[in-house]
């Protein structure tokens, strides 16, 4: 039992943190651009591809560099070019320009790489186990996950806080208009911004393919949980994102390790139930099957009762 | 008399700032009252307490007698008050005839009904012109309003707020941002249109204020100093110290 | 626009013509491939239509539209399967309409809290609600039928008139049926008090609350409409395949909705008719020539997203004035040079991209694949050379051209003298 949970626990933080930089990357931007980038996974996506191709050519170490710098570059040409022409349009065409850009990113990567799984491996370097407990034993390169999420958001944290460029994107968080009044060229600060935002996502990526699979359908596995994520935490604060992402990185993990099943609550608390009405796919399912929906069910329900997330200040 | 409009100490706080502090006011029916008052001492911040775009913090605000304080703005237009805004706030996309249209829709208990064909509304049809002639914009029936002139704009403004018949007026510095010429057209308009409602007006304009109205009330810091007819107003020295202060500060 | 300034009997014509036309075309395109294909059509119509119902008409993104349009079909398959037979067996004709009252009354339970909020919100909490149904189809597995999803048979339904719809024919008549019926309602629904407020809505949902319209009141009624008009599609669809699987109510459909209503122009009536039309077609027929039709369709909307925003349909009225005015003639030539131009460029970007899937997809070895009718080496840099040139050259022309193509539109829509100025 004890072994379980620790692992879950610790589980539960590597994806958290993963989470945590993908949904930075989207916090800055929507709080900054008001635009919920609907193709950031995708660019987490391109990040796991890039690394996939350079670790062929040139190792993992150069890759997990070069990658995440990629994926920036292609990040702020697409602000430049795409979404600063849909901007006047209205939030809702940003949108659907976002939406359409992870379609064709989805696609792009499936017609250059093919669609079948990449085997993007972990380095040799990484490929131990850093301790056993009991029976299970964890890996070291979950802990270099770790060491990589946590690392960022130091380096996150200290940037936005300690220097004058971090001071101006916090600014410029809140109050964009009135940074660009200040003398700040605003354009080259989103286009920064985006080019940041995508960076971590590929980041994340690079670090995520060899544990979460590198495949044309990883975007859209995680892309609906990072809008949760940033959602719930609240749309435009990192300390809700962080709050969020660990929560539920862990509720997840849990979760799915639990085969608890509501008949199993109904006999524990003397209830019979019978297993041919209706309802019978109800009463037999887990926990672990209902571990997908329940990040969509509270999205819906945060929405509903607090739009502006745990730690928001603004709905849009 | 039930006045038209009454405000009970009705307080506003948007955080720590008090905008409105304790206002005491009352409209009566059929006449014309102007709101004046320096920048910033809460004008507009008071149409949109009474047309609910804001809460109150504390006060009541009655309609014809009855406590809207509560309601929604749609329940409020319903109940026959309606506004017009000083920054223009009208349906870009659709014709002026059909702008007007969505104002009388309502009025005339059409509702949410989707077994009607508007353009076979005889009612509404009939209702749209006449609110189309009376702002003088029949030429420009079917232009899509977002291409409108300004003052054209102006003038499709306050014909929405009027289109629905309503009969309590709120408008907005209607003759913001036009000339002269613009100016004396829209205020004989509003005479025309509001004849027999009752019409708030707020107002920089001293010219239109005095043109138009029969009260006026004076709201500085969020407090109303002087309500009364024009030309009491004219030589109340608390008002003059107000606007163009005293020798001694 | 101008078909509702038209005098009645133009615009009766005008449906007649649309009828004929239908009953026409299974004779002059008879191959099973064709009908299937405009049977796709068909549902297709219904479906895009019913999503500019919120999204042209009411200014709502959802993410989730398909939610709709496969709890309709599911809930018409399950009325097939358990009342056939029996005393309240339906009547094949009559399943849309089961599909199209399952549409609206889940669009009832949804938009019951999704229309409280517009804008992104409303758009994330769509995104919550297709991906819980989605994730629900493998837990629910009496409802959804787990991977094999469910299935029906249509000859099974009542039998009116000796028609047992066993026959691809039989079920584009009555697809075409619906469309025309659906298509009819909605334009009713357009122009009631209620369809025209949600335009009203969508410009200035503070003004439409001035006037005395609840904004949120009238999204929820456009929201239970446009489910409605999905429930039929599906339960079309249930007819027409005789299978639902969860992929009926997932993202993946619900983007495609979006894709097909956005190209066709989302502001204007027809539009979406018209994009579901090309999608529908050009899904069907680019998939046997190529694997990777959806990216060509993803360049497509992005390029309609960033350069002609209005869509097809929009592109088509902005040529209105100059054909009102006698002059589309002019254009002749600038479009002429622009088409040609810009066939070089696609022709060029097509190929390079094939050739890249080529030779990421193929086997070990093989180098040879078949493009544009001819047999090419991908190893040898001439195919290339060839393309690249295409591409390049065919884009940089394009910008000296597409200018030109500009102002020709300028001087026939506005006049010589006018544009001139």
């Amino acid at each position: 039992m004890f072994e379980l949970v620790f692992f879950s626990l610790l589980n539960g933080l590597v994806f958290g943190m993963l989470l945590f930089m993908l949904s930075s990357g989207l916090t800055l931007i929507f709080g900054m651009m008001g635009v919920l980038n609907f193709a950031h996974a995708a660019f987490y996506m391109l990040g796991a591809y890039f690394a996939y191709t350079l670790t062929g050519y040139l190792g993992f170490w150069p890759a997990l560099v070069i990658a995440p710098l990629l994926v920036g570059v292609v990040g702020a040409l697409v602000e430049r070019h795409g979404l600063r022409r849909v901007h006047r349009f209205g939030h809702v065409a940003e949108l659907i320009f976002t939406f359409g850009l992870a379609v064709l990113i989805e696609e792009i990567v499936q017609a250059v790489w093919g669609r079948a799984a990449k085997s993007y491996e972990v380095p040799e370097l990484l490929d131990f186990p850093l301790f056993r407990l009991f029976s299970t034993s964890f890996p070291a390169f979950k802990a270099f996950m770790l060491l990589v999420s946590v690392g960022i958001f130091v380096l996150l944290f200290l940037v936005l806080t300690r220097t004058r460029a971090g001071l101006i994107i916090q600014a410029s968080l809140t109050h964009p208009s009135m940074v660009g009044m200040l003398g700040h060229n605003v354009p080259r600060v989103f286009m920064a911004v985006f080019g940041l935002g995508s960076a971590l996502a590929g980041l994340a990526g690079v670090i995520a393919g060899p544990v979460l699979g590198t495949f044309p359908g990883m975007a859209q596995v995680l892309g609906s949980i990072v809008f949760v994520v940033v959602v719930i935490g609240g749309l435009g604060s990192l300390t809700g994102a962080f709050v969020a992402s660990l929560l539920i990185g862990i509720l997840q993990t849990f979760a799915v390790a639990l085969n608890y099943t509501l008949t199993d609550l109904a006999t524990a608390l003397g209830i019979g139930l019978s297993a041919q009405s209706a309802f019978a796919d109800l009463w037999t399912v887990t926990i672990a099957q209902i571990a997908p929906i329940m990040p969509y069910l509270l999205l819906i329900l945060v929405l509903i009762v607090r739009p502006m997330g745990l730690f928001g200040t603004r709905e849009t | 008399m039930t006045p038209a409009l009454e405000l009970r100490d009705v307080y506003k706080r948007f955080g720590r700032t008090e905008i409105i502090r304790g206002v005491n006011l009352e409209i009566e029916a059929g006449l014309r009252h102007a709101i004046i008052g320096p920048n910033g001492a809460g004008k507009s911040t008071l149409f949109n307490l009474i047309t609910a775009k804001y809460p109150v913090t504390s006060g009541r605000i009655r309609l014809k007698g009855e406590d809207i304080t509560r309601l929604h703005p749609f329940q409020i237009n319903r109940r026959g008050l309606s506004r017009s805004f000083q920054v223009t706030n009208i349906f870009p996309r659709l014709s002026v005839f059909e702008n007007l249209r969505c104002g009388v829709l309502w009025s005339l208990g059409y509702r949410y009904s989707c077994w009607h064909f508007v353009n076979g509304l005889r009612d509404v049809h009939e209702r749209t012109e006449a609110v189309l002639e009376q702002i003088h914009l029949t030429v420009r029936r079917d232009v899509p309003a977002g291409v409108l002139s300004y003052a054209e704009q102006r003038a499709l403004e306050v014909g929405i707020a009027l289109a629905g018949s309503p009969d309590v007026v709120l408008l907005d510095e209607p003759t913001s941002g036009m000339s002269r010429s613009e100016t004396e057209q829209a205020v004989a308009l509003i005479r025309r249109v509001t004849a027999g409602k009752t019409l708030v007006i707020v107002e920089h304009d001293m010219g239109v204020v005095f043109d138009l109205a029969d009260r006026i009330a004076v709201l500085v810091y969020g407090e109303i100093i002087a309500n009364d007819t024009p030309e009491k107003i004219r030589s109340s020295a608390a008002v003059q110290e107000a606007y163009l202060g005293t020798a001694q500060h | 626009m101008s078909i509702v300034a038209a005098p009645a009997a133009r615009r009766w014509g005008l449906c007649l013509a649309v009828v004929v036309v239908l009953v026409a075309l299974p004779h002059l395109f008879g191959s099973p491939i064709a009908i299937a294909v405009m049977n796709k059509m068909g549902i297709a119509i219904i479906f895009a239509l019913s999503y500019n119902m919120m999204l042209g008409q009411g200014g709502m993104l959802s993410f989730g539209h398909a939610v709709y349009f496969g709890l309709g079909g599911f809930i018409a398959m399950h009325a097939l399967n358990r009342l056939a037979g029996g005393p309240w067996a339906p009547p094949v004709p009559l399943l849309p309409l089961v599909g199209g009252l399952a549409g609206l009354g889940f669009g009832a339970l949804f938009g019951s809290f999704s229309t409280t909020r517009a804008g992104t919100v409303f758009a994330m909490i769509s995104l919550g609600i297709v991906e819980l149904v989605a994730s629900s189809s493998l837990i629910l597995k009496g409802f959804f039928g787990g991977e094999e999803g469910i299935s029906g048979n249509r000859t099974k339904g009542l039998v009116l008139w000796g028609i047992r719809f066993a026959s691809d024919v039989q079920v584009y008549y009555l697809i075409a049926f619906w469309t025309v019926v659906a298509t009819g309602l909605m334009y009713a629904f357009s122009r009631t008090p209620v369809g025209r407020m949600a335009n009203a809505v969508r410009d200035n949902p503070e003004r439409a609350e001035f006037v005395g319209y609840s904004q949120r009141w009238v999204r929820f009624v456009s929201f239970c409409a446009a489910g409605f008009f999905a429930g039929i599609a599906g339960g079309l669809f249930a007819v027409n395949y005789e299978i639902l699987t969860e992929e009926a109510v997932g993202l993946a459909r619900s983007g495609n909705v979006l894709l097909m209503t956005y190209i066709g122009g989302i502001g204007y009536f027809g539009g979406p008719i018209i994009g579901a039309v090309i999608f529908t077609f050009l899904e069907s027929m680019l998939s046997d020539y190529t694997p990777i039709w959806l990216l060509y369709l993803g360049i497509l909307f992005l390029a309609t997203v960033l350069f002609v925003p209005t869509g097809f349909a929009g592109v088509l009225m902005m040529h209105e004035p100059a054909r009102r005015a006698g002059r589309l003639h002019r254009l002749a030539l600038p479009y002429l040079a622009a088409a040609v131009v810009g066939l070089c460029a696609a022709v060029g970007i097509i190929g390079l991209l094939e050739m890249v899937h080529f030779w990421s997809a193929a086997a070990v070895g093989r180098t040879r694949m078949r493009l544009f009718w001819t047999m090419l080496d991908i190893k040898s840099v001439a195919p290339w050379l060839v393309f690249g040139v295409l591409a390049v050259g065919g884009a940089l022309a394009l910008r000296r051209v597409a200018p030109r193509a500009a102002a020709a539109w300028n001087e026939a829509t506005y006049g010589r003298e006018d544009a001139a100025r």
